[in-house]
């Protein structure tokens, strides 16, 4: 068991007696109540546990916590996405102005794979927004509004 | 087998059959009404002394205080703190966690922006039938909301006209306002519902609801009223869920269904860190409740996964099943050259298909299992104490999961306490609730709470399959090249001796009811590997095999696919006047005439690209799709646009029901292009996404909807837009390349998304 300090959403947080080999989904889920990120399939097939490390999309199902407290590595959540006073940012905007969702578990991956690709490449084409978003499931079939919603959010980022 | 199955059939019967369930579903809201009527009696009588709130046994029997919030039945309560309306049904995805409330609001006439909106206790006394499936929260609630915005509008009415000493004639609602025009003054629902709160309830029917042009916000496009707490992470869902002193616990049951649990390493287990407890279930004997297994309670999901993972477990399969698709696949072949049970048999079939002057045409479709695969992996978190148990579940059937779970414990139904959690998707696999039972039957046993979770690799082993399917297809063409006779006999699947749900040939089945010479026949391969409702049951697979066969005959009269299908629907009418479930011909030919048109049917294509139709009536929707597909000389297909109209009665929520239809026809492209379950010995042979490849944003088409709005009674969204999806695109397939496809996933066949 180890003791693991991780920088979650500009916050240093300690998490005591954890399993080694934890991924970060369940870090995050378990012991920080960081629930956004989503069990999906546990072998990075569906993008639903995707969070930010180092401003990289990862999926944090098959993630371990203790390489990115080891590599003190800036995790980036979709509960970190909102502005300190609480306003959206333009990508969760987009979210909800287009009303993206159906059941919505997918969502919080969607967006996180989405943060990833803009903080990439500010003004992606429909081929890179394809190519970066396509690692995501989406069992309802959202995928046209979530194409539509980064265009948006990137046409409206600061 | 001594498994029994019998949950299945019960609700199946109940909840996806549309027959069934609007029966039902009208005999349960008949018993309401009349409990609602009598309430309403009763509480004309008790005005004055503040507005006593006793609807039945329900969560809102109480009584209010003099000024209390204006509550006059579960949908809705006015006070200081705003309008806050009650959503009913299980939010799966369907999007009824919105448009439920809508309904209450437009009667109301309360601004959208005033209203926030809850889940509402599972409670049947005052809500009636709770439960997401058959396309049916719109339909079976859609009177019963209007009328409680109604008697709250006619309360808040009543009380401005008090309050300024005028008629209630003289005033008009708007916004969550009372106005009277004459003097100009108005005033707020909320500050009128104190007021409103002492008037009397009137009778709900004796209400005159709006008319369709009356509408404000029914029809506009409306977010969801969770999207805001979706976009920042908030904890909505089942799996989100957590009760102080909580413990993690997984369920490792035999991979061939009714296996036992002969022995099992739970020393070692119990010894692993982080492991609290482990032991065997022995099951309740229901294939729907309870299987046997064994479970282990640890104190972190993910040492419940390792600990899971590192069970050895001796398994007794000598009562389990051993179910083979290739073996079925065989049985098929040779049960497809034989006469059996005649389900439908309408006019001479015999005769059409015994005259020189006819052609005849014959095919052989099949289909295979497929799994529902909703994202959110089954999750349950109980806590039981002194024959009580709570549990947050993200169940589409509470009242069905609340008596299984009562029947596990052996104890009373009234001591299970259910918090709905919304659910990140369902397709029909949340219609059964044994994963509720599971997680209640572990909670009590390791006496202390637990969150149950299901791993990727358990949903896919262990659900209630999409039965795979297999029709022999012989129909005749009469000398002008008419459609004359039709017989589809077909090779289905039984649980327990009864066809599977969706796997059961009625006469509400395409073309029976449009053609004189109609036959069906079906027979039933026994099979251990529970099947049950998946998105659109029966109509997800009728719809592939009947609307490519009527396109075969189109072609072999050397005529065009669209005239046919309209010659074959007919003069309008309507199949059983006044029945929803019933086709309605006339509605139909528009549907099919304005997805051509918009697809602009008939246009030059280049080579390789051509345009596909179908029609399918399901869950008592019309739709009709056209799709555009590109074929490569590797068979790697394109699919550019679907064109897709749609008659559903009024739209509710514009927003929501585009994005059912959108998503409907990506789940049916998705799976008629690749997904498949197979079995061997028993054994579901997929595993996870890896092996059921679900369609991703790269393989998209543009889909556009075009709804035709009417005055009929309007129907739910959530599964008529996936049947005609799989028929339109292999028709165009076959339309640019003459390769007819007969199987499902067309991946079988050689082809690939490009």
């Amino acid at each position: 068991m180890a003791r693991l300090e991780l920088d979650v959403n500009g916050r240093r947080l300690e998490v005591a007696d954890v399993d080694e080999t934890t991924p970060l989904l369940w870090v995050l889920r378990d012991e920080l109540n960081l629930v956004g990120a989503k069990f999906g399939c546990g072998i990075s097939q569906c993008g639903a546990c995707t969070v930010l490390v180092d401003d990289a999309p990862v999926r944090s199902c098959s993630y371990p916590a203790a390489t990115a407290a080891l590599a003190k590595s800036k995790i980036t959540t979709i509960e970190g996405l909102a502005k300190p006073n609480g306003e959206l940012s333009a990508l969760q905007q987009a979210w909800v102005d287009l009303d993206v969702a159906q059941c919505g578990y997918c969502q919080a991956g969607q967006i996180m794979a989405a943060e990833g690709l803009l903080r990439a490449n500010p003004n992606p084409s429909d081929a890179d927004i394809d190519s970066a978003m396509s690692p995501n499931l989406c069992r309802c079939g959202t995928y046209l509004r979530i194409r539509d919603a980064v265009k948006t959010a990137a046409a409206n980022r600061e | 087998m001594t498994l029994n199955y019998q949950g299945i059939r019960e609700t199946v019967d109940e909840v996806t059959d549309a027959r069934a369930i609007t029966q039902a579903a009208e005999k349960v809201t008949l018993c309401i009404d009349k409990v609602d009527r009598r309430q309403f009696l009763k509480l004309t009588g008790v005005v004055g002394g503040g507005l006593m709130l006793s609807f039945g046994t329900g969560s809102f029997g109480r009584a209010a205080a003099q000024g209390g919030p204006l509550q006059p039945n579960g949908f809705l309560r006015i006070d200081e703190s705003g309008i806050l309306l009650f959503a009913k049904n299980p939010e799966i995805g369907q999007g009824v966690k919105t448009s439920l409330p809508m309904i209450v609001a437009e009667e109301m006439d309360a601004a959208w922006e005033d209203v926030r909106v809850e889940q509402s206790p599972i409670d049947a006394a005052t809500y009636g039938p709770q439960f997401a499936g058959g396309s049916l929260s719109i339909p079976m609630n859609w009177e019963r909301l209007r009328r409680a915005g109604a008697v709250a509008r006619a309360m808040l009415v009543g009380a401005a006209a008090a309050r300024w000493g005028v008629a209630a004639s003289e005033l008009s609602t708007r916004d969550s306002r009372v106005i009277h025009a004459a003097s100009g003054r108005q005033l707020s629902y909320v500050e009128l519902a104190a007021d409103a709160a002492a008037m009397p309830v009137p009778d709900p029917e004796s209400l005159t609801l709006k008319s369709r042009d009356q509408y404000r916000l029914l029809g506009s496009r409306i977010t969801g009223v969770d999207n805001d707490a979706l976009v920042r992470g908030k904890p909505l869902f089942g799996i989100d869920q957590s009760v102080p002193g909580m413990k993690y616990a997984a369920y490792q049951k035999c991979p061939a269904i009714g296996g036992k649990v002969k022995s099992a390493n739970l020393e070692a287990i119990k010894a692993m860190p982080g492991v609290y407890d482990a032991f065997v279930l022995e099951g309740n004997g229901s294939a729907m409740e309870l299987l046997p297994g064994v479970a282990v309670v640890a104190d972190s999901t993910w040492a419940a996964i390792r600990a899971k993972r590192a069970l050895q477990i001796e398994w007794d399969e000598s009562e389990a099943g051993t179910d083979s698709w290739s073996k079925a696949v065989a049985d098929a072949e040779r049960l497809r050259h034989e006469p059996t049970e005649r389900v439908v048999d309408s006019g001479d079939v015999d005769a059409a298909f015994a005259d020189p002057d006819q052609k005849q045409v014959e095919s052989f479709y099949t289909y295979n299992f497929v799994s529902h695969a909703q994202l959110e992996p089954q999750n349950c978190t109980a806590r039981y104490a002194d024959g009580a148990i709570e549990m947050w579940a993200p169940t589409q059937t509470p009242a069905q999961g609340m008596a299984s779970v009562a029947n596990v414990l052996g104890i009373s139904p009234a001591n299970v306490t259910l918090h709905q959690a919304r659910c990140g998707g369902g397709f029909g696999r949340r219609l059964y609730n044994d994963f509720m039972c599971e997680a209640a039957a572990i909670a009590k046993r390791a006496e202390v709470p637990v969150k149950l979770q299901w791993s990727r690799e358990d949903d896919m082993a262990y659900d209630l399959f999409r039965a795979g399917g297999f029709h022999q297809m012989t129909g005749a063409l009469d000398a002008e090249g008419r459609v004359s006779a039709w017989q589809d006999r077909f090779v289905t699947f039984s649980n327990d001796g009864k066809p599977v749900s969706g796997g059961n040939l009625s006469p509400g089945v395409f073309p029976a009811g449009l053609l004189d010479n109609v036959r069906f026949e079906q027979t039933a391969l026994p099979w251990a590997n529970r099947c049950a409702a998946w998105r659109a049951p029966g109509s997800n697979v009728f719809g592939f095999v009947t609307q490519s066969f009527l396109h075969e005959l189109a072609v072999a009269a050397g005529r065009d696919h669209l005239e046919v299908l309209l010659e074959v629907l007919g003069d309008s009418r309507w199949l059983a006047e006044g029945n929803p479930q019933a086709l309605h011909t006339g509605r139909a030919a528009s549907v099919v005439e304005r997805a051509a048109k918009e697809a602009g049917w008939g246009k030059e294509m280049p080579p390789g690209r051509a345009l596909g139709l179908a029609f399918y009536f399901s869950h008592a929707g019309h739709i009709a799709e056209v799709a555009d597909v590109e074929v490569d000389g590797d068979k790697r297909i394109k699919v550019h646009e679907v064109t897709v109209a749609a008659d559903v009665g009024p739209i509710v929520n514009l927003s929501g029901a585009e994005n059912q239809v959108q998503g409907s026809v990506i789940d049916g492209l998705s799976t008629m292009l690749g997904l498949a379950v197979t079995f061997e010995n028993g054994r579901v042979q997929q595993s996870n996404f890896d092996s059921y490849p679900m369609l991703r944003m790269e393989s998209t088409p543009q889909v556009n909807v075009h709804f035709i709005d009417s005055d009929f009674s309007p129907t739910g969204l959530g599964e008529p837009g996936l049947p005609p999806l799989a028929p339109a695109v292999c028709n165009a397939i076959y339309a640019a390349t003459g390769d007819r496809i007969r199987t499902l996933p067309i991946s079988e066949a050689g082809y690939t998304a490009a």
